[in-house]
């Protein structure tokens, strides 16, 4: 049984249909990644997944748990995380009450541990504890938007473009992070703009257009294939 | 002295004031809505103090717990019914929906009270403290007043920076769809909030009519709207900002009555306000956020 189990989903915006029955599997251990262009429907994906958007039709399943019922809120519980596009760092609250809230749903006492671990990783937020995040640089913002997403302990994590506006250098250490993530055990789905770096780092891919799987396969597979070459690698 | 009088006359209006403004400020922080029927929350507060000390024969202390209960059911049910369901709507809807919760108390008032004015006794009954032989009298109501809203707002600001879902609320207030993904229960923490700004609403009632003892089913129209116009001057959202705009405005009018007339003083309150917004428009304490792209 695969871990995530997204069947045939069709998510709209009013009459406007941005996902168009798009199936696809992450299995425990995965780094599994969704390129595609702009308004391929890659963020709504993971919205939908996160709960933030309902599917009209299909069904998503975590560890064989159907989610149609379950509110966002209860999502996060279940062991999905979702870092989202644009970070969407609590601006005007410190680091600290940033990580604070990623733990919503934990004890105290251990969301006290899970922090010193995500200083351990993040040592510039720690530097940084007690400034509030509005303070911060593109990439701290970044880098504090997956320390909380990782306080809820996720099984699975899923990062929404989180090369996005960022300095190639930062670029290169938020991807070496996730590869370190993940080598320590957390299950991850990417969505990236960035194809080359996302293919570099996943085990498998889908690439999106305008609301459906175009192709599916390994990484290394998706990376030699000339016409995603051509489309997202720049030749 | 009559400056000092009227000084500490206008602090204490002014507390109430902020009392109020804290409730429509913490409303408008999390809910993002303007939620004009806040007044008449404050006039259900008094009635049902009135009623359970007059008819009731309840303690001061009582009546005044039961009027914050009662409010607190109040605004939670009025949130459930009429804003709940408007959650996704433009703004003017909930907007035009909150004025019409305000009409639908005032009348719900004048069916049950009937609109002669009732007489509120005061549920302070402390004895004033007179100062330089007697020339500067400060009554116990003002006392209570002063030192209540001082409490409420040290409460409110310790609930919001240091207990979890006051942290959780401030997470909302910027970004519900985030506060969403970290596990926080928005619907609950929208309801929370107009919990805590009704109950709010009662003890600035009672307080209120305690001072200004005429009670009728419009008593909170204007209060409501004064206090509005300080969550505004003060920075709508903030909690400080509230106080400090509820004070100021407190002071503002009562100087105004003193020194320039009666009938002037409303006019005075609102063109300060205007003035204020246009040097500073996010109120006094009220911050310009900056986004980082």
């Amino acid at each position: 049984m695969s871990m995530l189990n997204v069947d045939d989903i069709s998510v709209y915006y009013g009459n406007i249909r941005a996902v168009k029955g798009i199936s696809f599997t992450v299995e425990e251990g995965e780094i599994v990644t969704l390129v595609g262009a702009n308004g391929a429907g890659k963020s709504t994906t993971l919205n939908t997944i996160a709960g933030l958007l309902k599917p009209k039709h299909g069904r998503v399943e975590f560890e064989g748990e159907n989610l149609a019922s379950a509110k966002a809120h209860d999502i996060v519980r279940k062991g999905i995380a979702l870092c989202p596009e644009g970070r969407r760092v609590f601006l005007q609250m410190s680091v600290r009450e940033n990580l604070e809230m990623g733990a919503f749903t934990r004890d105290d006492s251990e969301a006290k541990e899970t922090i010193e671990t995500v200083f351990e990783r993040f040592p510039r937020l720690k530097e940084r504890e007690n400034q509030s995040a509005g303070t911060l640089s593109g990439g701290e913002q970044q880098m504090l938007a997956m320390g909380r997403a990782l306080m809820s302990k996720p099984r699975l994590l899923m990062l929404d473009e989180p090369s996005m506006g960022l300095a190639p250098i930062l670029v290169e250490e938020i991807f070496d992070i996730i590869d370190e993530l993940h080598k320590s055990g957390t299950t991850v789905l990417l969505v990236e703009q960035n194809a080359q770096m996302a293919l570099s780092i996943a085990d498998r891919a889908y690439v999106l257009e305008t609301g459906t799987v175009s192709m599916s396969g390994t990484a290394a597979e998706l990376a030699n294939d000339d016409r995603v070459r051509k489309a997202y690698l720049g030749g | 002295m009559d400056f000092l009088t009227n000084l500490i006359n206008g602090i204490s209006l002014g507390s109430i004031y902020a009392i109020i403004a804290l409730g429509y400020t913490m409303v408008y922080g999390i809910a993002k809505m303007l939620n004009f029927a806040h007044g008449d929350v404050i006039m259900v507060g008094a009635y049902i103090c009135f009623c359970a000390m007059g008819y009731l024969g309840l303690s001061p202390i009582l009546a005044v717990l039961l009027s914050i209960v009662g409010c607190t059911v109040l605004g939670i049910v009025i949130e459930r019914l009429a804003y709940k369901p408007l959650r996704n709507a433009p703004s003017l809807d909930v907007l035009i929906t909150a004025i019409g919760v305000s009409y639908f108390l005032e009348n719900a008032a004048l069916l049950i009270w009937k609109s002669d004015p009732k007489s509120f006794t005061s549920v302070v009954d402390l004895p004033s403290l007179s100062l330089f032989d007697g020339q500067l009298v400060i009554s116990g109501v003002t006392m209570v007043t002063v030192l209540a809203c001082v409490v409420i707002m040290i409460a409110l600001t310790t609930f919001t920076t240091k207990s979890k879902q006051g942290k959780a609320m401030r997470a909302c207030s910027e970004d519900q769809g985030a506060a969403r993904l970290m596990g926080i229960n928005v619907d609950s923490t929208i309801s929370l909030t107009f919990a805590i700004g009704s109950g709010l609403a009662a003890i600035a009632g009672v307080l209120l009519c305690s001072a200004y003892p005429t009670l009728t089913p419009t008593t909170g129209l204007m209060p409501g709207i004064k206090a509005f116009v300080a969550a505004v001057l003060g920075g709508i959202g903030s909690i400080p900002g509230a106080v400090l705009g509820g004070v100021l405005l407190g002071i503002i009018e009562i100087f105004a009555k003193a020194y320039i007339g009666t009938q002037m003083s409303d006019a005075v309150v609102f063109a300060v306000l205007i003035i204020a917004l246009l040097i500073k428009p996010s109120g006094l304490l009220g911050k310009q956020i900056k986004e980082k792209v």
